[in-house]
């Protein structure tokens, strides 16, 4: 991916072969939706697939043409790629209960 | 761009135009939509949105170099391009070239999840990148109602909306935003709200099971506009508006006269046929000849050389091959040599401005000189009267304006309103030959004569014309004491009028032998008498002569008689002798 990358892979064996969850985060610049919405996901991330997640954030003002892979309208949005089936959520992710909901990370459980 | 100047006057008032070509549209609205402003067309379910939208883009690709961006809510690029195919769009092609981009924006209903505040910078930094990356000066956006099924929170999505439609104008983009039919409002969600400039609602009615499409202008800020309702047409060379109401009477007019085919019908049109470029409607009960002058028009025009596009919607084209053989006509070589060329379709294949479209396409493919709709009332009851009187007005008007001469027949039912209920079409017509049933005599006869005929002397005459194995025959006018005769009571008046004929004939050959039988009766007369004068004059001379001669003879004796009684009075008494003599007898 041409865009940055934040591994944050803390815990490099686990004990299941659990899959590794990619997700992706558009943002547009560095608003403060944007930084609030990737503190939100890092937060959830540690809390619920620790060492078993890897985030992308892509910010759409350098790259606009990769809006349409993901068929991204809102900003901020979190694409999960990985496990499949697709998931997208957008917005800030303050609603925690949503994120759950809306990432299917209950099932990670 | 530079082609965008509006047509109407003073251009400092009035706002920039960005044409559509689409045919009609830029007529009604002075020169096409606002420029650099978004345009909404809102109207029920498959009422032609996103085709008015796709050729919006088109159009401006191909003749107004003006590259375009669809961005698609609905369909995919791949069906996108398959639809607008149906109208002879190769957005492919254009794609492939760059001057159009399709972006599908694909919205799942629920499938969106949402934690928090958001914006919609995602789809302005789509629609941005794809406007910069083809230089794009026209957007269409087909149609953001999806977006309202996709996400829930939706003051966040008309604070969006009002955002998106501020940063278009902006942009200096001319958009198109489609929108679906409100049930009390223009559009479901209120987006006419938003854009202020200009609204154009479609509609797509039924009447009588005939389905016809409208075109309404609801709103243009700062420009006229036709308010009317249009009906418009998708065709296969996309979308046609007919505008009827700005219609101009500003043909080029022919005075060169073309035959009928039927030469006594000629003669009773001054001699000399119709106009060319005019437009004929020939009214008829069923089966009073139509269809066979029809034809005999179209046999005319393929002998001057000149190509006939016949539009039957009635009979079939073999039908009619097969039926005019019998009076005679063949159209077969007509059609092997290209003069003349059939149209069939049943009239209730398609609604009127289905129809209307065919006839264009096929007009301009086949560039006739001649016209033949074959009968035009199975194309006016389609629609109601007005539409069908309208799409009369826009096909005579284009027709003449190429100088075609178009003949429509009309088939009336029977009765004394026959007239009357063509009134409404007959004032578009130049010409108009009734044909008509004389019932009588336990037949029925088929009668001619000219109602009207613009621009020309014409016969007052009620004529009979018969319909043989070879043709048509328009017979001399026989007028009987309660009208024109026809039939047998023509053939009777005329078998009349022969022995009437031959009666004074003969009166007159026995006159005439009377009068030269008197003048030999004088003749005789005359050389009788005079040979009676001649036998007169005759004696006369004799008589005379005898008198003469007696006299000399009496003067003779008298001397002799003197000269013998005294001879001394010789000389004296010569005169005294003769008294003497008298006294003395």
């Amino acid at each position: 991916m041409k865009a940055r990358t934040t591994n944050t892979r803390s815990n490099p064996a686990p004990k299941r072969p659990a899959q590794l969850w990619q997700l992706r985060l558009y943002v547009m610049d560095e608003t403060l939706k944007s930084q609030i919405a990737l503190t939100n996901l890092k937060t959830f991330c540690e809390h619920h697939l620790k060492g078993r997640y890897r985030i992308t954030v892509i910010d759409l003002k350098k790259h606009p043409r990769l809006a349409k892979g993901d068929q991204i309208l809102a900003i901020p949005t979190v694409v999960r790629r990985l496990p499949s089936p697709v998931r997208t959520i957008i917005g800030t992710l303050t609603d925690t209960a949503r994120v759950l909901v809306g990432l299917d990370l209950r099932a990670a459980h | 761009m530079k082609k965008s100047a509006p047509k109407s006057a003073s251009p400092g008032l009035l706002l920039p135009k960005c044409p559509t070509g689409i045919q009609g549209l830029d007529e009604i609205t002075g020169g096409g939509l606002p420029r650099g402003r978004p345009t909404l067309v809102c109207g029920g379910a498959g009422c032609g949105k996103t085709l008015l939208a796709a050729e919006f883009l088109v159009r401006g690709a191909t003749q107004f170099g003006e590259p375009g961006v669809f961005m698609a809510f609905e369909e995919t690029e791949a069906e996108l391009e398959a639809n607008v195919a149906s109208l002879g769009f190769n957005l492919k092609g254009l794609v492939g070239r760059r001057k159009i981009l399709i972006d599908y924006v694909h919205i799942e209903p629920g499938e969106i999840h949402e934690s928090g505040e958001y914006d919609l910078e995602g789809l302005f930094v789509r629609l941005n990148h794809a406007i910069d990356s083809i230089g794009a000066k026209r957007v269409v956006l087909d149609t953001l109602e999806a977006l309202f099924a996709g996400l829930r929170n939706e003051s966040i999505l008309r604070a969006e909306l009002r955002r998106l439609f501020r940063w278009l104008k902006d942009k200096g983009v001319t958009a198109v935003i489609t929108a679906e039919r409100g049930r009390e409002s223009l559009t479901r969600h209120g987006l006419e709200e938003y854009v202020s400039d200009c609204v154009i609602l479609l509609d797509h009615r039924v009447n009588d099971q005939i389905a016809t499409r409208h075109l309404r202008v609801v709103k243009y800020r700062g420009a006229l506009h036709g308010t009317n309702e249009f009906p418009f047409l998708i065709g296969d060379d996309g979308l046609s508006v007919l505008p009827i109401t700005s219609l101009g009477l500003n043909h080029k007019v022919s005075s060169e006269r073309i035959a009928t085919g039927i030469p006594r019908l000629d003669a009773m049109l001054g001699g000399r046929g119709f106009f060319r470029g005019s437009s004929i409607l020939l009214t008829g009960t069923a089966g009073t000849g139509k269809t066979i002058i029809a034809s005999n028009f179209a046999q005319a025009a393929a002998k001057r050389g000149e190509r006939t596009l016949f539009f039957s919607f009635e009979e079939s084209p073999n039908q009619i091959i097969r039926n005019m053989h019998s009076i005679g006509l063949r159209l077969e070589p007509l059609m092997k040599r290209g003069l003349l060329r059939f149209h069939s379709a049943r009239p209730s294949l398609y609604g009127l401005e289905m129809h209307l479209a065919t006839m264009f396409k096929e007009i301009a493919a086949f560039q006739p000189h001649v016209v033949i709709v074959d009968p035009i009332t199975s194309l006016m009851d389609l629609g109601t009267h007005s539409e069908g009187k309208g799409m009369v007005t826009r096909l005579i008007d284009y027709l003449k304006a190429g100088q075609v001469t178009t003949l429509f027949t009309s088939l009336t039912q029977g009765g004394h309103a026959l007239q009357q209920s063509e009134a409404g079409m007959s004032s578009l017509m130049d010409s108009w030959i009734l044909l008509q049933d004389f019932e009588g005599n336990g037949e029925r006869n088929r009668v001619l004569y000219v109602l009207k005929a613009r621009g020309m002397a014409h016969s007052n005459q009620i004529r009979e014309f018969l319909i043989s194995d070879h043709g048509i025959d328009v017979v001399d006018a026989y007028i009987g004491p309660s009208g024109v005769l026809t039939g047998s009571a023509r053939a009777a008046q005329s078998s009349l009028e022969k022995a009437a004929e031959l009666a004074t004939q003969q009166e007159a050959a026995r006159l005439k032998r009377e009068v030269e039988r008197k003048r030999a009766a004088i003749e005789r007369q005359i050389s009788g008498l005079r040979s009676d004068y001649e036998s007169e004059s005759a004696e006369l001379r004799r008589i005379a002569e005898q008198v003469g001669t007696s006299t000399q003879m009496l003067t003779t004796e008298q001397a002799e008689s003197g000269r013998l009684r005294q001879a001394d009075a010789k000389v004296a008494t010569r005169p005294r002798g003769r008294s003497g003599l008298r006294r003395k007898s």
